[in-house]
């Protein structure tokens, strides 16, 4: 699905490019992208690397396990194929902690190193496991609680309420993370990995 | 309040880490060097996933195509009770963090941050995220190929999460 839509992307783009005469604008955009993937993936470089590092820390010493014993339950049913006590467990309850309160960087981190350990109880590495699944559909339907970046651009354009949104934004979350796991859930339909 | 909150959150969690690692008297800078060095490889490992995306997400924005796609849907969400201001945000929202952010501005300085399209942008990017990006990426970095139905499930729960967000401004508003 992802192919057709990323082949559908750069089609789409090109041909109207070409009907609309706008094709030097799209040459200036294929140039300029495919550089800032690199600059992008260096960014990520050194936040990422301090990121894993001290939750390595957190790791040996104990305090990831502590903080995931309580939302112990809460993994276990999301994600009844990772096994009691996995890695898995705390790097995914780790990247909503962090998804939750915007450490965005934060986040990616954890995620992938989430993603590494759920591929490790992988039979089939080309393929997605149900957890996997799961736990993208919970990131993407956005975790954060407060959306500190709209605040700061409400303030900028004068609102008179600029932290309104707050209370609204968590419910829609919640409400769109709950409709997530529920969909999630019905097409893993009756698989067990 | 919120300012103190952004600015402290990271120091305060890598304090906290710090300082607990250390009291249980394990070495924290050998793990922290540790951990670290992952950091590197997991990067350049997602860098031709993102190249592909930014790419292709370039082209199709670049080609204002989007604003076609606008004119073409705006009957039929029109019908479905979605305000026509906001549509460019959701077509923009599964497949561009910083272009989505742009229309918010767009949208929240055209109508004012307290007016109900400002309301409905503001929280609906809020409660989104970047579906294509997050998929290549994640996926991207394992190497898996097939990715079954988690693509088909968000771009559903999207759809739903539209409608809970303007239920909901609905209801505040």
């Amino acid at each position: 699905m992802i192919n057709t839509i990323w082949f559908l992307m750069i089609f789409i783009g090109i041909v109207y490019g070409i009907i609309t005469g706008n094709l030097g604008a799209i040459n200036d955009v294929i140039i300029k992208e495919a550089g800032e993937g690199v600059t992008f993936t260096i960014s990520l470089i050194g936040i990422m690397s301090l990121w894993l590092g001290i939750m390595n820390v957190a790791e040996k010493s104990g305090l990831m396990n502590s903080i995931s014993k309580g939302f112990r339950p809460i993994i276990r049913l999301l994600f009844p194929q990772v096994p009691k006590n996995h890695p898995a467990e705390r790097w995914i309850l780790m990247n909503f902690i962090a998804n939750m309160f915007g450490v965005g960087n934060g986040a990616t981190a954890f995620g992938l190193k989430a993603m590494k350990e759920l591929d490790s109880l992988n039979r089939n590495k080309k393929e997605a496991t149900n957890a996997m699944a799961m736990f993208l559909i919970i990131n993407m339907s956005s975790l954060q609680l407060v959306p500190l970046t709209v605040i700061k651009l409400r303030y900028d354009y004068g609102s008179s309420n600029p932290t309104g949104i707050v209370g609204p934004t968590i419910l829609a979350t919640t409400l769109s993370t709950i409709v997530a796991i529920i969909i999630g859930k019905i097409f893993e339909g009756g698989r067990s990995c | 309040m919120l300012d103190i909150i952004s600015i402290g959150i990271v120091p305060f969690i890598i304090l906290i880490i710090l300082g607990h690692g250390y009291i249980k008297g394990i070495d924290i800078y050998s793990a922290f060097i540790e951990g670290a060095k992952e950091g590197f490889k997991t990067a350049i490992r997602i860098m031709p996933y993102l190249i592909a995306i930014f790419v292709a997400v370039g082209i199709f924005r670049g080609s204002s195509a989007l604003e076609m796609f606008t004119d073409i849907l705006s009957p039929v969400t029109n019908l479905l009770g979605i305000p026509e201001e906001i549509l460019p945000l959701i077509m923009i929202r599964p497949i561009s963090g910083s272009g989505a952010l742009g229309v918010v501005r767009d949208i929240i300085s055209y109508y004012g941050p307290d007016s109900f399209p400002g309301w409905v942008a503001s929280i609906m990017m809020g409660s989104s995220e970047t579906i294509f990006y997050t998929i290549a990426l994640y996926f991207g970095s394992i190497g898996i190929e097939d990715h079954r139905h988690t693509l088909k499930a968000a771009l559903i729960s999207y759809g739903l999460s539209i409608f809970i967000t303007i239920f909901i401004c609905g209801l505040y508003y």
